[in-house]
């Protein structure tokens, strides 16, 4: 993978690019930097090893297992001093759930984190000298070369260059600045060769690895397939609603005029009387069909209220508590809204419950929602499709679904998609 | 009824409606019957602006209309029913939802307001009865939507007996008392025994009779 720094080596320009400056510029920040954290480190591993003997540096130095993550943030931002094609990602997941400990779990089971432990100690320990010298090397030599006339008209008499030389005439000073200034050019070549190598070396260690990409990637076309659904669902619905449902209604009323003005009690009139409720069948069936593929009160007044609807059709009674501070993302509401209607479904069929009862919150970065019955219990993942195909709903967006329903009951489903809400007012258009 | 004849007295009538099929057929039907459409609108928009220039008797509107394709035309009645009170509103709508009704119900006193599935356009006598009992001050929800709340048993309307609920059902479609006496086969006594009854258990404070008939409704539609 060969990186901004490599290609601008081999490229005429070079010596007038900014790169041998922001090799300069990269070197000493990540010099720096590694020389405190060596520091720090020797400090932390001291204080903590004699505390060890309490007990209470015991967990300290399981906190410094983790020092890696700060600092590998740190190299990543400075890694923006040699700007690549493709800018380095920090290669952690997302916590299993809120809170601390979640974030503990996720972050010591990682890969990532010990990956940029290693690349932390490399840093503290091997890095920063390679650094320093490089640019000690690169720049400060060649400036002391090329600063010989100055110092030795200052001085007068003689210059001790480099503490090696002596050098008392200024012929032989120019001469040497002379050869500072090409040794100035000739050296910026290698200080960005270690510059590049140095960052290459810190992307490998702390940046995403070919396999989080492909999952990066499969995610984001996961997430995208997923609101083309949702958008094809809406456009469905929209043209069922234009079209289709639209006509009927014109068809119903003009069939109903034609009712008034066919003699009463005549064959025509039977005829006409048939195919008027025919119509109005078919236009109950349509409304079903459309409210299945998108229901429009989800669209305009957001989850809680669909929900509500649900709820007053269930044929088994349910007390309904659902709130939220504000909207879920539509493919969120779309999950949430089929994930309630088959679970009340399920209920109404299997559970012989008598009450039902659903809840809805936000918390914690979560949407929770709880449908839990009265009924037998017996719910069971592995048998039917109801549940699975529930599961696999919740998937797609990220949610998980738990079930406890021993056998004689209670059922409780919980199910869980992590989002975040925006502003509850306005509807949303298509 | 014979037909071509008004149900009611001949309304002036402002009409929103954005598919051109229907909005025409609309304007047939309520002239057929001595009713005046006296603007035609296909937007929220332009139903504000003919409903203040026109001040009409009767407003119709769809729930879904443009820009949006979301439900304007619902919150348009709303917003013209808080602006003039009194103002009658029939919404024609495609949903069988107790959230759109409430609303409706919930703008102004909760008078001379109508939430009917459009499907109902094609009873063109109970359409017209509708258009009716609106214009005249009274509720009118569709039996689709009154259907769906009955299987509901919450507070307050626990407490009502299941005859009870069906008069209150039935109320809630705009029907008389005398309506309700024949889809029920009982007495006008007994109804009215069940209607005051109604009255009672759902702890309405006290008001002219019609008002707090409209009032039960109401309830009902909270659930």
């Amino acid at each position: 993978m060969p990186g901004g720094a490599w290609q601008a080596l081999a490229r005429p320009g070079f010596l007038r690019s900014p790169w041998p400056w922001r090799s300069v510029g990269y070197l000493l920040a990540t010099g720096g930097s590694g020389l405190l954290l060596c520091l720090l480190l020797v400090l932390g591993a001291v204080v903590a090893g004699g505390l060890a003997m309490v007990l209470i540096g015991l967990p300290l130095l399981a906190a410094l297992a983790l020092v890696g993550l700060p600092y590998a943030a740190l190299e990543r931002r400075l890694l923006r001093l040699l700007p690549d094609r493709t800018p380095v990602e920090s290669p952690h997941r997302t916590p299993d759930g809120p809170g601390l400990p979640a974030w503990l779990r996720t972050r010591y089971r990682e890969q990532a984190t010990w990956r940029e432990l290693g690349c932390t100690a490399l840093a503290a320990l091997l890095l920063w000298p390679i650094d320093l010298t490089a640019v000690g090397c690169a720049v400060f030599v060649p400036l002391w070369l090329l600063a010989t006339p100055v110092l030795l008209a200052l001085d007068g008499e003689q210059v001790n260059v480099l503490k090696v030389w002596q050098i008392h005439d200024q012929p032989t000073a120019l001469a040497l600045a002379l050869a500072g200034a090409v040794l100035f050019a000739a050296l910026s070549y290698p200080l960005t060769a270690v510059a590049a190598g140095r960052a290459t070396l810190v992307r490998r260690l702390t940046g995403r690895t070919e396999p989080d990409h492909r999952i990066g990637e499969l995610v984001r076309s996961r997430a995208r397939l997923v609101d083309a659904f949702e958008a094809e669902r809406r456009r469905i619905e929209r043209d069922l609603h234009d079209g289709a449902q639209q006509r009927l209604v014109a068809l119903a009323m003009n069939l109903g005029l034609a009712r008034l003005d066919a003699p009463t009690d005549s064959l025509l009139a039977g005829r006409l009387a048939d195919a008027h409720r025919e119509v109005g069948q078919v236009l109950a069936e349509l409304r079903e069909l459309i409210n299945g593929i998108h229901p429009q009160v989800l669209a305009d007044r957001g989850l809680p209220e669909a929900v509500a609807d649900l709820a007053d059709r269930s044929p088994v009674p349910v007390d309904l508590d659902f709130e939220l501070p504000g909207r879920p993302p539509p493919a969120v509401e779309a999950a949430g809204y089929f994930a309630v209607a088959e679970a009340l479904a399920n209920l109404a069929k299997h559970s012989g419950a008598n009450r039902a009862r659903l809840t809805g919150r936000y918390a914690d970065g979560r949407l929770g929602v709880e449908v839990s019955d009265d009924g037998r219990g017996g719910a069971d993942p592995a048998r039917g499709t109801g549940l699975t195909g529930l599961a696999d709903r919740l998937a797609v967006v990220d949610g998980t679904l738990t079930v406890s329903s021993p056998p004689g009951g209670p059922t409780l489903l919980r199910l869980e998609i992590p989002c975040t809400l925006t502003d509850p007012s306005p509807p949303r258009s298509e | 009824m014979h037909p071509d004849r008004p149900v009611t007295a001949p309304l002036r009538v402002v009409l929103a409606e954005d598919s051109v099929l229907l909005r025409e057929g609309l304007i047939g039907l309520l002239e057929r019957f001595g009713h005046r459409v006296v603007a035609a609108v296909g937007d929220a928009g332009a139903l504000r602006a003919a409903v203040a220039e026109h001040v009409p008797d009767l407003v119709v509107t769809d729930v879904r209309m443009p820009p949006g394709q979301s439900d304007e035309g619902l919150r348009a009645a709303v917003e013209l029913r808080e602006a003039r009170p009194g103002l009658p509103v029939l919404v024609l709508s495609q949903y069988v939802q107790r959230s759109y009704a409430a609303d409706l119900l919930d703008s102004g006193d909760g008078s001379g307001v109508g939430y009917l599935l459009k499907d109902r356009v094609g009873q063109i006598e109970d359409f017209l009865a509708a258009v009716g009992t609106v214009a005249e001050g009274g509720t009118v929800v569709d039996p689709e939507v009154v259907r769906q709340l009955i299987g509901r048993r919450r507070d307050p309307l626990a407490r009502l007996t299941p005859r009870e609920r069906e008069v209150l059902a039935l109320m809630a479609e705009g029907r008389s008392n005398a309506a309700i006496c024949r889809e029920l086969v009982v007495s006008e006594a007994a109804v009215s025994k069940h209607i005051g009854s109604i009255l009672a258990k759902l702890d309405l404070p006290p008001a002219e009779q019609s008002h707090r008939r409209v009032l039960a409704v109401l309830t009902f539609l909270r659930g």
